[in-house]
């Protein structure tokens, strides 16, 4: 038995982040009961120097583990977003773990182990691998949004999402199967050249059609998004803005590598449904977040929406010549995305007072007198979310838009902009409660939290007016891949 | 780096994105300095209009095509995808970028001791929105120009939801998913110009023609959605009386004085110059739609008890005077309509700024509350009469020459091909002046009914300062119009040779 050939060296940023956890585990058993901050800034600086690695390294390109992982400019940059999105978490939760009184070290190693999980899933290029990562990223974030026991709504949210998660994954299991048995491999590129070969069957397609749905609860897609508005508003809420982000790239990774990799050449059978669930994610998500009185949950709302923008991008399918294009935007996206919503959460953190209460709009009244910074952040967010130029939400919907348009898909893009019309109406709303109407205003701002909103809201607004080099970096780490 | 200075020193850059600078310098300073604050503002927004007027010397008005070009490279995605900061002036946006840069300045000076909350914000809001209502007018990749059109939304949004009347919130809303609505259609159209036709560039797109007529029609409905919502046209107007009467004064000043002649500027730029076919074949539908709007405006000021609604209302029937002036698709009606916008601005934001001064004076708009202010306050009634009877089209006065252009215009055109739109629209200039002098009537004339009047100062000299520029460029193109004629009329006489050869416009 010949043993595959590992290429282990590849894989280093995962191994090294992997190592780290565990030893942020075993170190959190000995550090002074007072201290779990020295875990906390462990993790951080395991994040930030994963972050460096993968960052000066974009452009390789290379196979690990029999041609199971993937190390290329597409994984690279998702790399970027998933420790991107875990370093803001963690320097959020530095000080909201205390400030609840939920503060333990596990978090961080949970927090780590999820990011790993999350890195994978964006290397997979075998359904199996997919399948591990989902599950490796998904079971630390069940646990992470029970954190705040012995909070009712949090265990309930944890529950809710391990139930539904667990559902889902065994949807996604059996659409494994199924693809396994219509083409005995589970191998993308073995799997696409099966598909040459023999065309689709009924077997295959209902394979393809379980693991869309599999994926399509883990990005939070209607019709499998019931979780999301419980468990976002549920769960801690520095759970709640890595999860969001993080679990939401993904879900899309995978989707990406899955579908352009694998079924690219049945683009024709699965495109409608795809198209089926970006269209109803825009419509409910953008309606059903206009009666909603509080701001976690409109925010639970507003990303189920904006999985449908991003479906819009997966649409047109791989290997064609727009399958970069495609790829690129759906990139771009996540990374708007996580910046603007990681933001958005950061001061939705900062207004809460515990306890589930100050997550209504109408406790951000009063807030743009009080504490103009953070109001101005937070409207830069809501704009970007709407995607009103000059922010990089406006830029992302832009390039989403387009590949939708280049693909033929104008009728989506209609419906896309007229939804983006709605969710003016409730995004906007938060500006109005902030800036004119009167309030208390009160929000908790400690160091590292001003520092992530800063940080945030000066990348939405620099890459909403600059986006070219960021654009054309993804776009040349993408080339060719698809 | 020298590029970047060289891209960073261009006249139209300076001239649009100088009052940034006054933002910079604004957000250093302490929020209780009101006046140092307000002294910075009035003066980054007066240093703007002189840019601009070396930018008017450096015009040459004998060419008709595009001056000033400013084109960095911005976003490059893939090989086919390209986005340029691309900046240029021509005849038909020079008057409208010295119209911005000249009333910006007076609205800021009118607030002065209107507003006294939150000044520094304020002052903010309004140099921000300078700079995006002349980036529309000076934007010529179609990127950009969307960027800035979405963009004057959010500081006009705020100045209204903060600083405005009792419905603010509701007449803000409003007005910011109305107006976005249009929009949002226009980028549909604008990516898809830019996907198939393969550049956002104006005046390459301009070049190349070649749009199929059936879809050239769904691209200029998609314009005309966003453009016709911002004019407003008839029967789109109704976030506009809102708008209008819960803005603040200056807000009003610049809504009326300018953001609505961004909405014809578009028509005139996009529609006409882009889709030549499109607008013959829905000309005669427009003008329907603007001498509507000509007359129901005109009718609709009657019974208002308001005051700034009934300016607001007065909005909407000159606007559909320069809409029918666009759409008369010949020399005269593009040309009288370009000036018409001018002078609409003046007129109508001069109106507004007497509205907000007698507002300041009794903090009431009711029309019935005022009566024989002339008495009390003559320099006051006497500068109103001005402004009124130049709203009204009295020859002599610049709203004549814009009108009668116009309607010249309308009845010899060829698009249009009947003379009922004049005939109609004269009807309007009737109505005009039936409602501005019932308005002049019951405000100043007679004697005073309302003992409040009877201690009312007359204008002090910061008020004066405000409408004197106004007045004097209302004699000015009333009594001289052709200097402003010669800066708009190369160009428009090569669009209405591409217009009439229903063919690209190629710009020299």
């Amino acid at each position: 038995m010949t043993i595959p050939d590992l290429n282990l060296a590849a894989t280093l940023p995962l191994l090294f982040l992997s190592a780290w956890a565990c030893g942020l585990l075993l170190l959190d058993l000995w550090a002074p009961k007072g201290s779990r901050h020295i875990t906390g800034w462990l993790a951080l600086s395991g994040l930030v120097i994963t972050f460096a690695v993968v960052a000066s390294n974009l452009g390789q390109r290379e196979e690990a583990f029999g041609g199971m992982l993937a190390i290329d400019g597409f994984s690279n940059l998702l790399h970027l977003i998933f420790l991107g999105s875990g370093a803001l978490a963690v320097l959020l939760a530095l000080n909201y773990l205390k400030q609840h009184g939920i503060e333990r070290g596990e978090f961080y190693a949970l927090l780590l182990f999820s990011v790993v999980g999350m890195m994978v899933m964006g290397m997979a290029k075998d359904l199996i691998v997919v399948f591990l990562a989902l599950e490796m990223l998904s079971i630390p974030l069940y646990v992470l949004a029970g954190f705040a026991r012995p909070r009712a709504d949090s265990e309930e949210s944890a529950l809710k999402y391990f139930l539904l998660g667990a559902f889902s994954s065994a949807f996604q299991v059996y659409g494994i199967a199924l693809v396994y048995g219509a083409t005995q491999a589970t191998g993308f590129a073995a799997i696409g050249a099966a598909i040459a070969i023999s065309g689709a069957s009924p077997l295959l397609l209902a394979g393809i059609g379980l693991m869309l749905v599999g994926l399509s609860f883990k990005v939070a897609a209607v019709p499998f998004h019931m979780w999301t508005p419980d468990v976002y508003e549920g769960a801690p809420a520095v759970v709640t803005a890595f999860m969001s982000v993080g679990a939401k790239a993904a879900g899309f990774a995978a989707l990406v590598r899955v579908f352009f990799d694998a079924f690219h050449l049945l683009t024709p059978d699965w495109a409608p449904l795809m198209a089926l669930f970006a269209v109803l994610s825009t419509i409910v998500g953008n309606v059903a977040a206009i009666s909603q009185t509080s701001v976690k949950r409109m925010l639970a709302y507003s990303s189920i929406a904006h999985a449908g923008y991003v479906f819009l991008a997966v649409l047109p399918g791989g290997k064609g010549a727009l399958s970069d294009f495609s790829a690129s935007a759906v990139i771009f996206y996540l990374a708007a995305y996580a910046l603007t919503n990681i933001g958005a959460w950061a001061v939705v953190m900062a207004v809460e007072k515990g306890e589930g209460m100050g997550s209504e709009i109408s406790d951000y009244a009063g807030l743009a007198r009080t504490r103009p910074g953070l109001a101005m952040a937070m409207a830069l967010f809501m704009l970007s979310l709407t995607g009103l130029p000059p922010t990089m939400g406006f830029m992302a919907k832009f390039y989403v838009f387009s590949a939708a348009l280049a693909a033929g898909y104008t009728w989506l893009v209609l419906v896309g902009v007229v939804t983006v019309l709605i969710s003016a109406y409730y995004y906007l709303r938060v500006i109005v409660f902030m800036w004119m109407r009167a309030g208390a205003g009160l929000a908790v701002t400690p160091r590292p939290l001003n520092f992530t909103v800063a940080l945030t809201a000066v990348a939405t607004l620099a890459f909403g007016l600059l986006p070219g080099p960021l654009m054309a970096l993804v776009e040349d780490s993408v080339r060719g891949l698809f | 780096m020298a590029e970047f200075y060289r891209y960073l020193t261009s006249t139209l850059t300076v001239v649009t994105f100088f009052p940034l600078a006054g933002v910079l310098a604004l957000l250093l300073i302490n929020k209780e300095r009101k006046d140092l604050i307000r002294w910075i503002s009035v003066g980054t927004a007066l240093l703007t209009f002189a840019f601009s007027l070396v930018m008017l010397a450096q015009f040459d008005s004998t060419d008709p095509g595009l001056q000033l070009v400013v084109r960095a490279p911005w976003i490059q995605i893939g090989s086919n995808w390209r986005i340029d900061f691309h900046l240029g002036l021509d005849g038909l946006s020079v008057l409208l970028v010295l119209l911005t840069t000249l009333l910006t300045p007076i609205a800021m000076f009118a607030s002065w001791t209107a507003i006294e909350e939150r000044v520094k914000e304020y002052m903010i809001f309004f140099l921000l929105l300078e700079v995006g209502m002349t980036g529309v007018l000076v934007a010529l990749d179609l990127f950009l120009f969307y960027i800035f059109w979405e963009f004057t939304l959010v500081p006009m949004y705020f100045l209204i939801g903060i600083w405005g009347g009792k419905r603010r919130i509701y007449a803000a809303i409003k007005f910011f998913l109305y107006t976005m609505a249009g929009s949002i259609l226009m980028l549909v159209a604008v990516l898809w110009l830019g996907t198939v036709q393969g550049t956002f560039a104006y005046p390459a797109l301009a070049a190349m023609g070649g749009i199929p007529p059936g879809v050239q029609r769904w691209l200029f409905l998609a314009f005309a959605a966003a453009f016709a919502i911002k004019v407003p046209m008839w029967p789109l107007h109704s976030w506009l009386p809102d708008a209008h009467v819960e803005a603040p004064t200056a807000g009003s000043v610049i809504l009326a004085g300018v953001l609505l002649k961004l909405g014809t500027y578009g028509f005139l730029r996009f529609n006409l110059g882009l889709f030549p076919e499109a607008s013959r074949y829905f000309a005669p539908a427009i003008a329907v739609l603007a001498v509507i709007g000509i007359i129901y405006g005109a009718i609709v000021c009657y019974p208002q008890k308001d005051v700034k609604k009934l300016v607001a209302y007065s909005s909407v029937s000159h606007l559909g005077f320069v809409m029918l002036g666009l759409f008369a698709l010949n020399d005269r009606g593009i040309q009288g309509a370009i000036l018409q916008m001018i002078n609409h601005g003046i007129s109508t934001g001069a109106l507004f700024l007497i509205v907000g001064m007698a507002y300041e004076r009794r903090h009431t708009r009711e029309l019935a509350e005022f009566g024989g202010l002339w008495t009390v306050m003559p320099l006051y009634g006497a500068m109103t009469l001005i402004v009124v009877l130049s709203s009204m089209g009295l020859p002599g006065l610049n709203g004549f020459v814009g009108e009668f252009t116009i309607l010249l215009g309308a009845f010899g055109s060829q698009a249009l091909g009947s003379y009922a739109y004049s005939i109609f629209a004269a009807f309007g200039v009737i109505l005009a002046a039936i409602y501005m002098l019932w308005m002049f009537q019951k405000m100043f004339l007679g004697a005073v009914t309302n003992p409040k009047n009877e201690t009312l100062k007359d204008l002090n000299w910061r008020e004066i300062v405000v409408l004197l520029p106004l007045l004097a460029l209302i004699f000015w193109i009333g009594l001289y119009p052709r200097p402003f004629f010669n800066l708009i009329g190369a160009s428009v006489e090569q669009l209405t040779a591409a217009l009439d050869a229903g063919t690209a416009l190629v710009m020299h």
